[in-house]
């Protein structure tokens, strides 16, 4: 018999579980009962409400990584190739 | 209206302009035609925009920086010429992407890459995204409840805070490289790039469920990857005063 102590939720999600469902909590694929579980989950877990911020932290951060891209002169070129198929015809 | 209720169409009008948003649908089209046109601008806006995420879809494809910049280029040379016969089925964007697959596949073969494109699935080891020793065993009292002193343990200052956010975002772009490639693809093109993840399956060939996975466990791997360079070994409870 487990007692009840202030982590325990009666509703399956554990923090081990929780921070298996993640990525799919953020993304909204989780079944309603299950999302429901896991805010549930959240609302007493300080510590996987603090995994939780700190994907969230993660993807922003990844939002500002630099990115590569073709030069500028590159990109110059392709956009004169573009001016020129559209020029008009003499 | 369909159910036979009668609304004053004056009013309709009126909140439909000021309350919706443009539509996709409607940006799209004013795309098309301003391509069409021959508007320049419009066109190097997008080769300016698209250009990164070309890029990181092309890498996956070929061996070579070189190689997949070719891709690109020759997408871009490929759209100008087809622009014309385009039928606006899918989006200019989803177009574009698809040539990108086209040719990177074809570039790919011909370098004889040796990762192919077509074993793109989720091949790698059942991996948790947190090491199991932070958490309490089956035949605790809280079994998978966080161990205590093992709990995830505030960043501060925060990885946004402007004295980190460089040094961050070379922890990321490092943690990135380090990443298994099904999972930096996926993680670059939604987390890096925006893309969304049905664009991702779509041009990736993968199912929505494999690329839950990837994302989730490249994702795991990446919050990680931030932990240790906060706390230096992260599976160490962290003492404090």
């Amino acid at each position: 018999m487990t007692a009840r102590g202030p982590w325990t939720d009666s509703t399956g999600v554990p923090c081990q579980r929780f921070v298996e469902l993640v990525s799919d909590y953020l993304e909204g694929d989780l079944d309603t009962e299950t999302a429901a579980a896991v805010e549930y989950h959240l609302g007493l877990c300080t510590s996987c409400a603090e995994y939780l911020e700190q994907i969230k932290q993660t993807l922003r951060s990844l939002g500002h990584v630099p990115v590569d891209t073709l030069s500028q002169q590159a990109q110059d070129e392709i956009v004169a190739a573009f001016t020129g198929f559209h020029a008009p015809r003499a | 209206m369909t159910d036979g209720s009668v609304v004053d169409p004056d009013a309709v009008d009126v909140l439909a302009e000021e309350a919706a948003p443009r539509s996709p649908d409607t940006a799209e089209a004013a795309l098309l035609a301003r391509l069409r046109d021959g508007d320049s601008n419009a066109f190097a806006e997008v080769v300016r925009s698209w250009s990164p995420a070309m890029l990181r879809l092309a890498r996956t494809f070929v061996s070579s920086e070189a190689t997949a910049q070719d891709v690109v280029q020759e997408t871009w040379l490929a759209v100008v010429h087809g622009l014309e016969k385009f039928e606006g089925r899918s989006s200019i964007r989803t177009w574009t992407f698809r040539i990108l697959v086209n040719r990177g596949k074809t570039r790919g073969v011909r370098d004889a890459r040796t990762i192919p494109v077509a074993s793109f699935g989720t091949d790698d080891p059942d991996t948790p995204a947190v090491d199991p020793s932070r958490f309490r065993g089956v035949d605790d009292q809280w079994p998978g409840h966080w161990v205590s002193g093992a709990q995830p343990k505030a960043w501060q200052p925060s990885p946004e805070d402007l004295a980190l956010a460089g040094e961050i975002r070379g922890q990321l772009g490092a943690a990135l490289r380090d990443l298994p490639e099904r999972q930096r693809v996926v993680v670059s093109m939604r987390d890096v790039h925006g893309m969304s993840g049905e664009e991702v399956c779509d041009l990736l060939g993968l199912s929505q469920a494999n690329q839950r996975v990837l994302l989730h466990r490249g994702r795991a791997k990446l919050r990680q990857a931030l932990e240790d360079y906060y706390y230096n070994d992260g599976r160490r409870p962290v003492v404090r005063p």
